[in-house]
């Protein structure tokens, strides 16, 4: 058994983490969390979560970036949106739960094989790529990526979903790629931008990431 | 009045059956829809995980398609897409930051976005726009007697509470009262069906879906009404799973109440489309709507039910 020291220590934070979060658009609220634990309660998925979303609001603002972005709370969160709307701060829980998981995709802070991050990653590039997704092959390449075994458990899933027309047998796609491609590249570059005027918090539209 | 139309990705694949359904019965009533000319994928909750500004730019060349098409509304069926959608106008509208990058980029498609094409939902429509006066009109096969859970799951009115009530939604209630139904008291209504949960992470996601099946089940209801692909699909296509993980569980016996008999056979609860169930009062057929595209068939007594009443 792997004992590990539960007491968080002055030295854990990476100070200016939660002051960066803070700063996105939308996250700015955080800053007034009472902790009254209401998020907590009314999670669906908080009996399954290492810190509550509570505490997960907590630690971002105190700056405990690594066990933040470490957590399975923010992978867990389905975005349903529940805490948001019962906030009495007016908290944008779940979409400081959205900023967390882009900067723990970005710095490459999630189990290599644990599948959330994974579709999240495979839909980004299947719908820049195609304009369009279609489910059933994205949750084909994320079971190779994740776990073969479990996409042998779904194969009857499959079966079924094919017999009643469900399972499409082509990729889709828009038609003008292009277009949409030279769109991202607008973005792209504004990370570049970025990188070239030094890393800049706040005030860029939450392109922060692009600098590393 | 004639819409723009943007289905989404679940409807042509997953959930076509919600596209099959709406379609016919817009057409009953007059409703004319334009598909999006090369819509692309709005970005969904994955998407957001990823990258945001980049999530804002794709949703918003839909939008700015949709103001280019000249039609005055938009109508988005998905939740997902109804929420992406409405929540990059709120972004846009909110960050001026944002809007300057989406607007450039929008530029190199000669697309512009003003803000001026509201995104609807086919409930909004049909309950504000078509009246449920109008839709009584064309009822031909009422569905009486048929017991319905409305599930109406978290994003149509989560965060944003558009045209109902984000505490005890309504407009699906009233709309299949119209048609015949009786809805049995569904206090999970806007529950969490663990999204794309179900296929990541099983153990958590699942149960958020059995807990919605198990509730309706005991409540006695003979079908679930959904208005989303992901929450229809997460509670019709999981059900082998759910039977070997949770099947043993008890619920009481709805022919004797001292009795408990175990949920296991019960799952088997039809999980339809709204709109499947409008189609079928309208007398359309049930290939039509798409019904057999549903892991469990609606069953006999129902569609029974349906023949007597047209008798
Ligand atoms: S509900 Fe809001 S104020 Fe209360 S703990 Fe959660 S984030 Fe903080
Ligand atoms: S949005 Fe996420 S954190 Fe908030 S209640 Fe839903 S699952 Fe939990």
């Amino acid at each position: 058994m792997e004992l590990k020291r539960t007491i968080k220590y002055e030295s854990d934070r990476v100070k200016g983490f939660g002051r960066e979060v803070m700063s996105v658009p939308g996250c700015e609220q955080l800053e007034h969390c009472i902790q009254c634990g209401t998020c907590s309660g009314l999670c669906p998925l908080s009996i399954f979560m290492d810190y509550t979303p509570r505490q997960v609001m907590e630690l971002t603002r105190s700056d405990f970036k690594t066990e933040v972005l470490r957590s399975t709370t923010i992978w867990l969160c389905a975005s349903c949106y529940a805490c948001t709307v019962e906030c009495p701060k007016q908290i944008r829980i779940t979409d400081i739960m959205y900023e967390l998981k882009q900067r723990a995709i970005h710095e490459g802070f999630y189990p290599k094989r644990f599948p959330i991050p994974v579709l999240a990653q495979e839909f980004y590039k299947m719908s820049h790529k195609r304009g369009r997704v279609t489910e059933n092959f994205l949750a084909t390449i994320m079971f190779l990526k994740t776990d073969i075994l479990a996409a042998l458990g779904m194969w009857r899933l499959g079966l079924n979903l094919l017999r009643r027309g469900r399972f499409p047998l082509k990729l889709e796609g828009i038609k003008r790629k292009s277009e949409l491609e030279r769109m991202m590249a607008v973005v792209d570059k504004l990370s570049i931008d970025a990188l070239n005027n030094g890393h800049q918090t706040g005030g860029n539209g939450g392109r922060q990431h692009g600098a590393h | 009045m004639k819409y723009s139309y943007f289905p989404g990705c679940s409807l042509k694949g997953t959930g076509r059956a919600y596209e099959e359904s709406l379609l016919p019965v817009l057409k009953v009533l007059g409703v004319e829809l334009e598909e999006l000319d090369d819509w692309n994928c709005c970005g969904a909750t994955a998407y957001m995980a990823v990258d945001e500004v980049k999530a804002c730019v794709m949703a918003s060349r839909n939008l700015a398609i949709a103001e280019k098409a000249g039609h005055k509304e938009l109508l988005a069926p998905c939740s997902a897409c109804y929420l992406v959608l409405n929540k990059t106008k709120h972004y846009l509208h909110e960050s001026p930051v944002v809007e300057a990058v989406v607007q450039k980029a929008l530029r190199q498609a000669n697309l512009t976005y003003s803000g001026n094409t509201p995104v609807r939902h086919p409930l909004d429509l049909l309950v504000n726009n078509v009246g449920i006066e109008e839709i009584k009109k064309h009822v031909k096969h009422p569905l009486k007697g048929l017991k319905i859970a409305p599930y109406y799951g978290c994003q149509i009115v989560r965060p944003y509470a558009t045209f109902d009530d984000q505490y005890n939604p309504t407009t699906m209630d009233r709309l299949l009262e119209a048609i015949g139904c009786t809805m049995v008291t569904y206090p999970l209504k806007t529950r969490c069906c663990g999204g794309s949960l179900t296929g990541t992470l099983p153990e958590p996601g699942l149960l958020c879906s059995y807990i919605l099946l198990k509730e309706a089940i005991t409540r006695g209801a003979d079908v679930i009404a959904t208005v989303c692909p992901l929450c229809q699909f997460n509670l019709d296509c999981y059900r082998d799973k759910m039977k070997g993980k949770w099947g043993h569980e008890t619920i009481p016996d709805p022919r004797n109440k001292d009795a408990r008999v175990p949920v296991g056979p019960h799952l088997d609860i039809p999980v339809v489309f709204f709109t499947q169930l409008i189609g079928l009062a309208f007398g359309l057929s049930e290939k039509e709507l798409g019904l057999q595209r549903g892991f469990a068939p609606m069953r006999k007594p129902a569609c029974a039910q349906r023949q007597s009443a047209a008798a």
